[in-house]
């Protein structure tokens, strides 16, 4: 291949990477029910009812309703998110059949979609070993594997179930790691959120298995505001996975989720994402505004949370995954793959805030910008004053696919005493052609090698995800940048 | 409270003595100045881009402004000697903010000029006008009050060609017997092809006064120019400074800035450097070195708006004892600006438990083919080769203070005058040791006693 060839090479391959399909993009045709659109303290109320709720949650709900009155939504993310009219949401959506009967009675439409998805929900959950949560819209779909579960203890099932089932326990939890005050999106979530999982691994208890939730948007004009709260308790261990899809359409819709994760002495939690929301078309019309806060509690001494994320949807992403580091010896952990692509915006980081004696705390993120994307990396390393002999390491790496793109690192790093360490390392650079030129000469063609380059750069944070996740993560790298990269 | 408020009300009240007294060039920016501070706020703690600093609490205090331009008696090169041995310069003295005129430099040294505003405006007025305030941001309220205030600045201008033989060296005193804000304000034209090596000192006599420094620099390299700005503060516990540097780069053209901080009070550096032209090459450092309750807090921003060009830049903070250090950097490099490299570097030595750094290094890359990095650490001496030389038999403070010494080191070794370098070693060794109080040359006690 001649010199010159080479940019228009790799355009065109970023060019048909740019057309490649989002496949999940299907509507599935079933009778929902959607409560109107608007937002008040009688729609709260609305939803506080339909799901039966105590006294004390509509309560909080109503807290977090008059506290959403008074914020305004941030603007200091390098997105552009325009104005969202809150009152042409609406905030409840339930596949209408789920109401009749049990896990037997689930609409063959509803299963169909999730085989579509690849979740399984039947057979193949046998195989794969792996108990699931389906959210669809509002409401939780089905959980699998509860009883087995619920043998060892481990109450795995959706957030309103566990409300009326294990009303102690969600009460003592709910809020304590992200209040309703934390933020904009966040008390508008503790407003109006419908469903999400609620996991509580007992003493000692190691879950044998994974647990994942997949949210899938379906009803349109409706946002998603699901709330996902994880306990575990001394000497635990879960791994849970998320991952989430939507169908295609023109309109942005809002996702406005809270995972909330409390992790005891000397347990461990692992938290993966793979999110997949619509991305909006090649002119960037329509997707998904992933606008979420995650956040988990290291309260016990040598407790261990680590958070892998591989972002490759939504048109705008909004979320920091953060590790609070209160007990002694804690670690906290950031794995982070986000690639967007056409015009996507994605603004994702950590917060690591040490609070613990001798916290450590890793953090590792890549970003890939292609088309006309801007992508960014924002996030917080603080130590406090008493907090001594913590240890931090950050490396938050960038790769441009066009010239068009943007790649951008706001990280902030406070220290505040002389015995810990923090370390932060970034690059931005586009691929380097010496090393395509290198494939080449290897007879591996532009393409292959572009495929090559990008999946040996996320390499890293992929090796972090279990396995039957890292899977699909990697396939979906393969197909949001389809033709070229993968 | 708003602590602009009493000086746009100063301003208010006298405008007219303050305005008789400046060149009419001066005037014309002032009431740009005074629309953009109607209802402006100074940055609190916690705001954007001041995670550790507080302007409000900085401004806040009652400063005496002498909009009178009453002239402070003694001439500071008499008694004031800071020169650095083996270098040959051409010395200047601004006491206060009053260029003052002494016996021992020149005017003009060769062909480069160094003026007062007032006559510059008559000397060069093409110049004054083009690049006054062409730089400076008066979006920042800082910036807006220096221009609302200023009456008098220091003009310094290497015409085409002209390579400065010596160094010009600038001594920035505060010399006044009572609480002072003073607007120090200073704008530096170099020629094509032009070069120059700037030293700027900023000094106070007396430890017992609370002084306020709130500077501008303005800095415009032409297309091929050579810039060396070396600034060096070394001040007292109750000095403040805020200091924005702007810089201008055409095609070509190398700039080195280097600021030094010794021994301050409240210190905010601004860097704010705007690459212009192909091939142009910018080099920030910075060194602090802060104990006792010291505030040092730097921010820089280098926007490559052309190709090819490159910048590097890199702080060091060394803290001890309450000092905090705090650190903002941001490079960006702007659509079709392909083949920039840009790299950042900060690093940073706790060495006390309750001294804070804060760090914030930010890339914004809108160009695919760049080669961009930052890097930032915080962190303590090596333990293994404090170990080391102690098994040599050098005592642990002396072990320490070589560690500290080559941390800084190369920070120091990027000053492009070899004498300089030498007497900022010496300095770095004093001041480590404790002991800069001590000037070997100097009869004035200005600096506090360790």
């Amino acid at each position: 291949m001649k010199e010159t060839e080479k940019p228009e090479k790799g355009n065109q391959i970023i060019e048909e990477a740019a057309q490649a399909e989002y496949k999940y993009g299907f509507v599935t045709d079933i009778d929902t029910e959607v409560i109107p659109k608007g937002l008040d303290e009688d729609v709260v109320r609305r939803i506080s009812a339909l799901k039966g709720e105590p006294e004390w949650l509509l309560e909080f709900r109503l807290k977090a309703y008059r506290h959403w009155l008074t914020l305004k939504a941030p603007t200091w993310g390098h997105v552009h998110v325009p104005e969202i009219d809150y009152q042409a949401i609406s905030y409840y959506a339930a596949p209408r059949q789920l109401k009749k009967g049990g896990v037997e009675d689930i609409d063959p439409e509803l299963k169909r979609t999730f085989d579509k998805l690849g979740i399984p929900l039947e057979e193949q959950l046998r195989l794969s070993g792996m108990a699931v949560d389906a959210v669809m819209d509002s409401v939780s779909v089905k959980t699998t594997y509860r009883e087995r579960l619920a043998e060892l203890g481990v109450i795995f099932c959706s957030i309103s179930e566990a409300v009326k089932d294990y009303p102690d326990l969600v009460r003592k939890y709910l809020g304590k790691v992200v209040p309703y005050t934390d933020n904009f999106y966040a008390a508008l979530n503790s407003a109006v959120f419908s469903d999400g999982s609620f996991v509580y691994i007992p003493k000692g208890v190691r879950c044998p298995m994974e647990l994942s939730t997949y949210f899938r948007i379906n009803a349109a004009q409706t946002g998603q505001f699901e709330r996902t709260l994880i306990v575990a308790d001394d000497d635990a261990y879960v791994s849970y996975l998320e991952g989430c899809t939507a169908p295609m359409r023109d309109e942005n819709q809002l996702h406005a989720a809270i995972v909330e994760i409390i992790v005891e002495d000397r347990a461990e939690v692992k938290y993966s994402t793979v999110q997949n929301w619509y991305p909006g078309d090649k002119d960037g019309k329509g997707g998904i505004y992933n606008l979420v806060t995650k956040r988990g509690l290291c309260r016990g001494d040598h407790s261990k949370l680590s958070w892998t994320q591989v972002e490759t949807g939504s048109a705008i992403t909004w979320k920091y995954p953060s590790c609070v580091l209160k007990g002694d010896h804690s670690v906290g952990e950031f794995y982070s793959v986000a690639l967007t692509n056409n015009w996507q915006e994605a603004d994702t980081g950590t917060k690591m805030i040490h609070l613990g004696k001798h916290s450590t705390s890793t953090i590792v993120s890549k970003g890939i910008s292609a088309g006309h994307s801007q992508n960014s990396y924002r996030g917080m390393v603080k130590i406090a004053p008493k907090a001594t002999g913590c240890r931090n390491f950050t490396q938050c790496d960038s790769l441009l696919l066009s010239d068009t793109s943007g790649a951008h690192t706001f990280p902030v790093i406070e220290v505040g005493n002389d015995t810990s360490v923090v370390e932060h390392e970034a690059t931005t650079s586009k691929i380097n052609e010496d090393q395509i030129f290198y494939c080449n000469q290897r007879g591996i063609a532009t393409e292959d090698a572009v495929g090559l380059i990008v999946n040996g750069y996320a390499k890293e944070v992929m090796a972090k995800l279990p396995m039957e996740f890292a899977v699909e993560a990697q396939k979906l790298l393969n197909i949001s940048l389809e033709g070229a990269v993968g | 409270m708003n602590a602009l408020k009493q000086y746009i009300d100063l301003y208010d009240e006298h405008r007219d003595l303050i305005e008789q007294q400046s060149p009419a060039l001066l005037n014309t920016l002032r009431r740009s100045a005074r629309e953009h501070l109607e209802g402006a706020r100074l940055p609190r703690k916690g705001s954007e881009d001041y995670e550790a600093t507080d302007l409000e609490a900085v401004f806040a205090h009652d400063y005496g402004v002498n909009v009178n331009r009453l002239p402070f008696e003694a001439d500071p090169g008499e008694t004031f000697h800071c020169d650095v041995p083996n270098l040959s310069t051409c010395l200047y003295y601004s006491s206060n903010d009053a260029f003052h005129s002494s016996p021992t430099a020149e005017r003009n040294i060769g062909q480069v000029v160094v003026e007062p505003f007032s006559m510059a405006a008559v000397d060069y007025p093409e110049l004054m006008n083009a690049y006054y305030g062409s730089q400076a941001r008066l979006s920042d309220p800082t910036v807006a009050l220096n221009t609302l205030l200023v009456q008098d600045g220091l003009f310094i201008y290497v015409p085409d060609g002209v390579v400065a033989e010596r160094p010009l060296q600038l001594v920035n005193i505060f010399n006044a017997a009572l609480d002072m804000m003073v607007q120090r304000r200073v704008l530096i034209v170099v020629g094509k092809n032009a070069a120059i090596k700037l030293l700027v000192c900023d000094h106070t006599q007396s430890p017992d006064y609370h002084y306020l420094n709130n500077q501008v620099v303005e800095i415009v390299a032409m297309q091929g120019a050579t810039v060396d700005y070396y600034d060096m503060e070394e001040s007292t516990p109750l000095t403040r400074r805020v200091s924005s540097i702007y810089v201008d780069q055409h095609e070509g053209s190398n700039v080195l800035i280097d600021g030094i901080t010794l021994i301050n009070g409240f210190t905010r550096n601004n860097y704010h450097v705007e690459v212009n032209g192909e091939h142009a090459e910018t080099h920030l450092l910075g060194m602090t070195i802060a104990s006792g309750e010291q505030h040092v807090d730097s921010r820089t921003f280098i926007s490559h708006n052309a190709p090819r060009c490159n910048s590097n830049e890199m702080f060091k903070y060394v803290l001890n004892d309450h000092a905090v250090g705090a650190f903002a950097g941001k490079i960006l490099v702007q659509p079709d600006c392909p083949r920039v490299e840009a790299y950042q570097g900060n690093r940073n030595l706790c060495g006390a438990p309750t001294a804070k750094m804060y760090t914030k290094p930010q890339l914004e890359i809108y160009t695919d083919d760049v080669m961009c990095s930052h890097g930032s650490a915080v962190g303590q001496l090596d333990e293994e080769a404090l170990f080391y030389m102690r098994t040599r038999g050098i005592g642990i403070d002396e072990a320490r203070r070589l560690l500290m010494q080559a941390f800084v080191a190369d920070v120091i070794d990027g000053v492009r005058l070899d004498a300089l370098k030498d007497r900022l070693h010496y300095l770095v060794e004093k001041r480590f040791a404790g002991t800069l109080s001590n000037c070997a040359c100097c009869s004035q006690a200005c600096r506090p006693a360790k």
